[in-house]
């Protein structure tokens, strides 16, 4: 089984006024796992029902290997799917859904009984044939759900939020056993999400979605380390924002004062600046709570006061409130120096250059 | 759980549990309606079937006066045959209804809606009169049909097997359609798009996945359409002639016009047990469809 390419050339749909998916333009490579990100509404679903052939885009065009697929009804498109919540037909034993596909395909008796013994493997569900799925648990439920759509050897496999009503264990386990069937499988897979944490562990690439257009695609690290907006900087992890006005901004130094708490100067080239704000303009920093450092009080122009410490076991998060009123989260591993701090202590804040983000001060 | 609980129950046809009321409660609860069908159903009707048997002496004369009189088993087995004709009539013209009214959305649901509920909740009386205003001598439809030049004479319509299925078949199709309608609507959108995106065409997902799916609903409506249809009187009554003599109208000779109800007893037992065992045989066939049906 080979993984197909898929290319969505600037695909178009509007909803009488609302515009679902707005000029969206992905290439995703064969074999590769695409998660499609985004808080609901945002067009990911809509995407994936056009590639799935459900929803027919008002422009673009949808490639999937070396077929344009554009206008070609669903049932010809050859796409595996997994449904939301499985959409496993109730009146059929396990062994009759997954050969659904093949029955559909006009496959011999002998071929089918052999594909679904091998699907049934694939998925580690021997010996559930002759069961009804109201007879099977959610995490079971899943697996047919995943070899009823690989059964016929489909080159792209699309997942529409396929783990969103398991609990939390049997998710992350579930996560890891669909990206290692994909993997030895070679599929490409698009995989819709609104958990980033989900997007994160699984993905080869991220497609991070906001109402209805692509706000950047790149690789779990490059999505984490530079995003490209505060939108992305906002959702994928977590992530501190602190509002400034820009005092200085010249070859070597860039200042920004942060409301009445103090002020950070930054190294002109050593942080990544998204755009290039003069002097007098509104900036919006952004810093993850694992790039803070607390250092004794005074020591630097940015200080505040402990309002909690929240142990969450391989490490500590502390909750400092600025003079200003904004409330940072800092995060420190559990073994290192400042787990003395209490609530109540006053601590200077110090944040490395090379890890501030800057963002125009805007929407979010 | 880690699925969707209405569907569940939906497709394993078994409520979560009792509401939580004890035996004195439910007792309790359920007594003005155990009142209301013993004093005003079980009891009349008991002692119909009592006078049929009991009465001037025990006899089974009345019974046998059934069995002899050809008309009687005529008038039962023409009774039956209308009902099974409008029953299906009602389910070939339903079914497509209830699929418009679940898929459809927003105004036009409404629309086709108004089209099911409004005739449900006009009288019968009111829609078997609009028939006889259709179908009489210089009715509506007779005047068109000579207007065209398609017969000379007025036709004979009114007072006719056709006409009684026609208008049973109107009178009863809300009964067909609300229980098809209601399965309908409960089935996910999702199961159909899987089909097709498993390489079903639209005909195939709907034959082999919505269609079975909706069956309970099929038989709930059939069921209801076919037990209403074998005890009809005000529409046979009003556009029937006496060629169409159904048992409810031999029933209401029996007892308005002749007052011998134990003959008409003895008539509506038979009429009862037949539309029962009917009942029974008609579950046992569809127990195809156990395990998402309450059957």
């Amino acid at each position: 089984m080979h993984g197909a390419s898929v290319s969505l050339r600037e695909l178009d749909k509007r909803y009488g006024r609302v515009q679902a998916v707005d000029q969206v333009a992905i290439d995703i490579r064969p074999g590769e796992f695409l998660s499609l990100l985004g808080p609901s509404g945002s067009g990911k679903t809509t995407l994936l029902m056009m590639v799935a052939g459900f929803e027919q885009p008002d422009s673009g065009v949808i490639w999937v290997g070396d077929r344009d697929i554009t206008h070609v009804a669903p049932n010809r498109r050859d796409i595996g799917m997994v449904f939301q919540r499985y959409a496993l037909f109730p009146h059929m034993t396990i062994a009759k859904n997954i050969a659904f596909p093949l029955r559909m395909r006009r496959f011999s008796k002998e071929m089918m009984s052999r594909a679904v013994a091998n699907a049934l493997e694939l998925v580690q569900l021997e010996g559930f044939e002759t069961r009804l799925p109201s007879q099977l648990s959610g995490g079971q439920q899943q697996r047919v759900a995943v070899a009823r759509a690989l059964v016929f050897k489909p080159p792209l496999l699309l997942m529409d939020e396929p783990l969103g009503a398991l609990d939390k264990k049997l998710r992350e386990q579930m996560q890891i056993e669909i990206k290692r069937l994909q993997q030895s499988l070679g599929i490409t897979v698009i995989y819709v999400t609104h958990d980033q944490e989900e997007a994160l562990t699984m993905s080869d690439r991220i497609a991070v979605m906001r109402e209805g257009h692509l706000e950047q695609i790149g690789s779990p690290t490059e999505l984490y380390d530079a995003p490209a907006t505060a939108f992305v900087a906002d959702f994928i992890g977590k992530m501190n924002f602190l509002d400034g006005e820009c005092l200085r901004h010249d070859a070597r130094c860039f200042e920004v004062a942060i409301s009445r708490s103090g002020t950070i100067v930054l190294d002109s080239g050593s942080h990544p600046l998204v755009t290039s704000p003069q002097r007098g303009a509104r900036v919006r920093l952004a810093v993850r709570p694992e790039r803070i450092e607390l250092v004794p009080y005074g020591s630097q122009n940015l200080n505040g006061l402990v309002e909690a410490v929240i142990f969450v076991g391989s490490s500590h998060t502390f909750l400092v409130r600025l003079a200003g009123g904004e409330l940072l989260h800092v995060q420190c591993q559990a073994s290192r120096a400042g787990n003395s701090l209490c609530e109540g202590d006053r601590v200077g804040i110090s944040i490395p250059s090379n890890s501030v983000l800057v963002f125009p001060q805007m929407e979010c | 759980m880690p699925e969707n609980p209405v569907l569940r129950r939906r497709i394993r046809g078994r409520p979560l549990s009792a509401g939580g009321y004890g035996t004195t409660a439910s007792l309790v609860l359920v007594s003005p309606l155990i009142l209301l069908l013993v004093s005003a159903f079980a009891y009349p009707v008991g002692r119909l079937l009592w006078n049929s048997v009991f009465t001037p002496e025990p006899t089974l004369a009345h019974y046998a006066r059934i069995i002899a009189e050809p008309l009687y088993l005529i008038v039962l087995w023409r009774t039956f045959e209308i009902a099974f004709i409008v029953t299906a009539l009602a389910f070939l013209l339903g079914y497509p209804v209830a699929y418009a009214m679940a898929r459809v959305q927003g105004r036009r649901a409404i629309l086709v809606a108004a089209c099911v509920l409004v005739p449900l909740w006009t009288s019968v009386l009111v829609r078997s009169y609009a028939w006889i205003v259709l179908l009489q001598r210089n009715g509506i439809v007779n005047t068109v049909v000579q207007e065209m030049g398609l017969s000379k004479a007025p036709l004979q319509l009114l007072y006719t097997e056709g006409a009684v299925i026609l208008a049973m078949t109107h009178v009863l199709l809300p009964f067909m359609v609300l229980p098809i309608y209601s399965t309908l609507r409960n089935i996910p959108d999702e199961f159909a798009k899987a089909a097709r995106n498993l390489g079903a065409s639209a005909p195939q997902a709907f034959l082999r996945i919505t269609f079975p799916l909706s069956l309970p609903g099929a038989a709930a409506g059939t069921l209801i359409t076919f037990i209403l249809a074998l005890g009809f009187y005000i529409t046979p009554a009003l556009v029937g002639g006496p060629s169409t003599l159904m048992m409810s109208t031999l029933i209401a000779q029996q007892t308005t016009e002749l007052l011998d109800w134990p003959f008409a007893g003895a008539l509506s037992a038979i009429l009862l047990v037949s539309t029962l065992l009917l009942a029974a045989l008609y579950r046992r066939a569809l127990s195809f469809s156990k395990g998402f049906s309450n059957g």
